[in-house]
């Protein structure tokens, strides 16, 4: 391993739960209100994955009051306490964009089964 | 203001997280413990510098080179530098400067030999603006337009902004901040870029416009 690889090595986390597009998943994220933390968790379904090694992120599309709000985490990220995965999604392309053109029942992700 | 100095490779740019949960954009610098080989004094050379060396030696060392290690009682290295410094009191031959001069937080200016670029026009070497792409504009596109006037003075002034070769020399970035010293892997990571290619040799020197914490 050369010195970069070590480097990034260091902050590569590996308590997170395998994940993938189209998956649903509550993402316990700390956050700092003046001088305390707490913790806010963010549930939706997981549109996108890039990057690979530090540098990966995933990105969590849910609906607010009736309006579609995305998130980007950065995967390794500190502030992120835990991923707990509430259903494994079916689906066809590693891009859900196209939930985002969706309303209602459309845009809901088949959950896979494993039999 | 010289007080500190170090030589590096640069390995390459990453990011890593700051305390306060931050991405930070970063450089990491491969730092090997610098060993000094014969000190310069204002008295004897006119100017204050240390000669050093790191490393293990990449070529074959010849006699008179050797003959110089030899006499300092230092191992031959890979590269052989000087560290110009403003006072160097302090310092012995023989003795090696540890990666760990420089702190968390230290400001420093780094220095390497930037990217040579070739013979580059007068858009990408001095950012002019060039001509028009359409309306006329006719094998001109990326030209310098007028270098000067008519008869008075009859001449291009010395030092006019042309077309030549970029890149490939010294270049200093001055005012980066340390974000983590890593003497187990020997890695000095300062945030933002540094001049060169990967695998470049870089100095770091402290802050000169910043003043130096005792």
């Amino acid at each position: 391993m050369n010195l970069m690889q070590k480097v990034e090595q260091a902050q590569i986390r590996d308590d997170l739960p395998e994940m993938h597009p189209g998956d649903n998943v509550k993402v316990h994220v700390q956050v700092i209100e003046g001088n305390r933390t707490r913790t806010q968790v963010f549930q939706g379904i997981i549109i996108a994955m890039r990057g690979d090694g530090v540098r990966a992120s995933f990105k969590v599309r849910k609906l607010s009051f009736g309006v579609g709000v995305e998130r980007t985490f950065p995967m390794h990220s500190p502030i992120i306490e835990k991923v707990e995965i509430v259903a494994r999604g079916d689906v066809r392309r590693a891009k859900l964009y196209y939930l985002r053109d969706r309303i209602g029942k459309a845009a809901k992700v088949k959950e896979k089964r494993f039999n | 203001m010289t007080v500190k100095a170090i030589v590096g490779r640069k390995a390459g740019m990453t990011q890593v997280w700051s305390e306060d949960n931050h991405l930070l954009p970063v450089t990491v610098i491969e730092v090997q413990p610098v060993r000094i080989v014969r000190v310069k004094t204002v008295e004897k050379d006119g100017y204050n510098a240390l000669q050093v060396t790191f490393g293990a030696a990449r070529r074959k060392i010849n006699k008179p080179e050797q003959g110089h290690f030899d006499a300092a009682g230092v191992e031959a290295g890979r590269e052989l530098l000087e560290l110009r410094m403003d006072d160097v009191s302090g310092f012995e031959v023989g003795q090696e400067i540890p990666l760990d001069t420089f702190e968390p937080g230290d400001m420093v200016d780094v220095s390497g030999i930037s990217k040579g670029k070739g013979f580059a026009g007068v858009m990408k070497r001095h950012n002019f603006a060039g001509q028009r792409a359409t309306h006329g504009a006719h094998l001109v596109h990326r030209m310098p337009g007028s270098i000067g006037q008519c008869a008075t003075p009859a001449r291009v002034f010395k030092g006019k902004k042309m077309a030549g070769h970029m890149g490939n020399q010294k270049v200093t970035q001055q005012n980066l901040v340390v974000v983590k010293v890593d003497t187990e892997l020997g890695a000095l990571m300062v945030k933002g870029a540094v001049p060169g290619a990967k695998n470049g040799l870089v100095t770091v020197k402290n802050a000169v416009k910043k003043k130096v914490q005792a």
